[in-house]
C-alpha cells in the first residue's frame, strides 16, 4: 500500500485569525486616518494657538505627570503587599482597588465631590482646608489632579502586583537571612528588579489619567484657564459647535499619548536590558 | 551547634510533627530523605522563614525561635539558589557584609578571601545570568558564609550539577566547611553524596 500523502495548509488558519485580528486595527487606523482628514493644518495650529488651549495643554501635562507619580508612590507598597502576603481582609482590599475601574466615571467624580462637602457635625472637608489649611480643592486644579488619581492609582496597583507576582520571593527570604529586614528585602532585593513593571504602571497611570474626563467635569468643573484639560477641552469645543478645534486637539491627545507609550518603551528597552 | 526540640510544622495541609535533632558545633550533617518528606520545611524553620507551631529552635544554645531570620545567624543555600536577579558576583559576596555596615577595607579583603577560596576570582564582575550550574552554586555558598554564620543550610546544593561538577563542589564543601568549622546542615537524597560528606547522617 502506498502512504497516504496528506497536504494541509495552514493558510486557512491565518485567514481566519489574521482577518478576524485586523477587523479591529482597521477600526482604529480608519478612525485615526478619518480624523486627519476632517483637519487641515491651518486648523491644527489655529487651535494650538488658542491661549485657553495652550494653557489645557499645559495644566494636562502637569495634571497627568502629578496623577501619576502620586499613584506610583500608593501603587509600588500596595502591589507588593497584596503580591506577598496573606493577610486579614486582603479580598476586601482586593476589590476596593478596582472599584474605580468599574465605577461608572461620572459616579465617581460625584462620590469625590459629596466627600468634599458633606457636613459631619458641622465639618466638612472642603471648608477645612480652604479655610484651615488654605488649600481649596474642588473646581481649583488639586480636584483635575484627585480625579486622575483615582483611577490612574486602580489600573498602577495591578500593573505592580502582577509585577511583584513574577518576582520571584525567594531571594527576598534569602536576603533576610543575610540580615535584612523586610523593608530593606524590599528595598534592596525587590524593587531594583521591578524596575520595569514600574516604568509599566507609570505608563498605564499616565495614559488613564489623560483619557480621564468625566470625574473632572463633575469635580472640577470646566473652568477655561483654570480646569480645564484637554479632555475638557474636545467637549468644551464640541458643545459650542468648534468641530475643527475639537478634532484637533484630540489628534493631540493621541500624539502625546503615542510619544509617552514609545518614550517608556524606549526606556524600557534600553541598553541595560 | 543546631537544635530542634519537639519541633512541629504546619505548611498547608502538610505537616511535621515532633522533630527532635541535635548536631553538635562544627559537624557535618546530612539530613536523608526522599522528595516531598518536608526536608526544605525543616530548613526554612530554621532559617526562620517558616514560622512553626510549637518547640524550640536553639542555634549555639541561644533560643532563636521567635528571632526574625535576620538576627539567627544562618546561612542558607536554598535548592533554587535564589541569587539576586539585580546584583552581580561581587555584589553577592559583599550583600551581608554591607548590611552589617563593615568597612569597605573589610568587605574587600572578604570578598577577595572568599573569591580565592571558591575559585571564582575569574568571576568576580559577572552578573549572575552569565553563570553556569556550578559557578552560580559557588556564588551561592560564597553569599551564604560570607557573613562567617556560626551555622550553614544547604538544600539539595549538588542535585542540578553534573558528575564533575558535584566532585568538584563536593571537595570544596568540605574544605570550606572544615576550615570554618561552621556547622552544617546538608539535605540530599543521594547516598554517595551522604557517604562522602557527613559526619553525622539523619534519616
Amino acid at each position: 500500500m502506498k502512504p497516504i500523502r496528506r497536504h494541509r495548509s495552514d493558510l486557512l488558519f491565518f485567514m481566519i485569525m489574521g482577518g478576524l485580528s485586523s477587523c479591529f486595527l482597521l477600526l482604529i487606523i480608519l478612525m485615526l486616518a478619518a480624523d486627519l482628514m476632517f483637519t487641515s493644518f491651518d486648523d491644527f495650529k489655529a487651535a494650538l494657538l488658542k491661549p485657553e488651549i495652550q494653557a489645557a495643554f499645559r495644566l494636562t501635562l502637569l495634571s497627568c505627570s502629578a496623577a501619576t507619580i502620586l499613584a506610583l508612590w500608593v501603587a509600588v507598597p500596595l502591589g507588593y503587599l497584596l503580591s506577598r502576603y496573606q493577610f486579614f481582609g486582603r479580598t476586601v482590599v482586593d476589590t476596593l482597588v478596582d472599584i474605580p475601574i468599574v465605577l461608572p466615571p461620572l459616579v465617581l467624580g460625584l462620590s469625590l465631590l459629596i466627600l468634599f462637602h458633606i457636613s459631619i457635625g458641622g465639618w466638612e472637608l472642603e471648608d477645612f482646608l480652604r479655610n484651615r489649611v488654605g488649600f481649596p480643592v474642588t473646581y481649583r486644579w488639586p480636584a483635575v489632579v484627585l480625579a486622575q488619581f483615582g483611577v490612574a492609582t486602580a489600573f498602577a496597583v495591578r500593573t505592580m502586583r502582577v509585577t511583584f507576582d513574577q518576582i520571584d520571593p525567594r531571594a527576598e527570604d534569602v536576603a533576610r537571612t543575610l540580615g535584612c529586614s523586610r523593608g530593606q528585602a524590599f528595598l534592596l532585593i525587590a524593587l531594583p528588579q521591578a524596575w520595569r513593571g514600574i516604568l509599566a504602571s507609570a505608563t498605564v497611570a499616565w495614559a488613564r489619567a489623560l483619557g480621564e474626563f468625566g470625574p473632572i467635569l463633575v469635580f472640577a468643573g470646566a473652568t477655561r484657564m483654570r480646569t480645564e484639560v484637554l479632555s475638557t477641552t474636545v467637549f468644551l469645543e464640541l458643545s459650542v459647535g468648534e468641530l475643527d478645534a475639537a478634532v484637533a486637539v484630540s489628534l493631540l491627545m493621541v500624539a502625546m499619548a503615542v510619544v509617552v507609550l514609545l518614550l517608556l518603551r524606549a526606556l524600557g528597552t534600553g541598553p541595560s536590558s | 551547634m543546631i537544635e530542634l526540640l519537639d519541633v512541629s510544622i504546619q505548611a498547608g495541609a502538610f505537616s511535621l510533627k515532633n522533630v527532635s535533632l541535635s548536631i553538635p558545633k562544627g559537624e557535618y550533617a546530612v539530613l536523608m530523605g526522599r522528595t516531598g518528606f518536608g526536608k526544605t520545611t525543616i530548613l526554612e524553620a530554621i532559617c526562620g522563614l517558616r514560622a512553626i507551631v510549637s518547640g524550640q529552635i536553639l542555634i549555639d544554645g541561644i533560643d532563636v525561635t521567635q528571632k526574625a531570620p535576620a538576627d539567627r545567624l544562618i546561612g542558607y543555600v536554598p535548592q533554587d539558589l535564589a541569587l539576586f536577579p539585580n546584583l552581580d558576583v561581587r555584589s553577592h559576596l559583599e550583600f551581608a557584609l554591607r548590611i552589617r555596615k563593615q568597612s569597605r577595607a573589610l568587605i574587600a579583603e572578604r570578598v577577595n578571601e572568599l573569591a580565592k577560596i571558591l575559585g571564582i576570582v575569574h568571576l568576580i564582575d559577572r552578573s549572575i545570568d552569565k553563570l553556569s550550574g556550578g559557578e552560580s552554586q559557588r556564588v551561592a555558598l560564597g553569599r551564604a558564609i560570607s557573613f562567617r554564620p556560626s551555622v550553614l543550610l544547604l538544600d539539595e546544593p549538588l542535585s542540578a550539577l553534573d558528575e564533575t561538577t558535584r566532585n568538584q563542589m563536593q571537595e570544596l564543601l568540605r574544605q570550606v566547611t572544615r576550615a570554618s568549622q561552621v556547622t552544617t546542615l546538608h539535605i540530599t537524597h543521594n547516598e554517595d553524596e551522604a557517604i562522602a560528606l557527613a559526619d553525622r547522617r539523619f534519616h
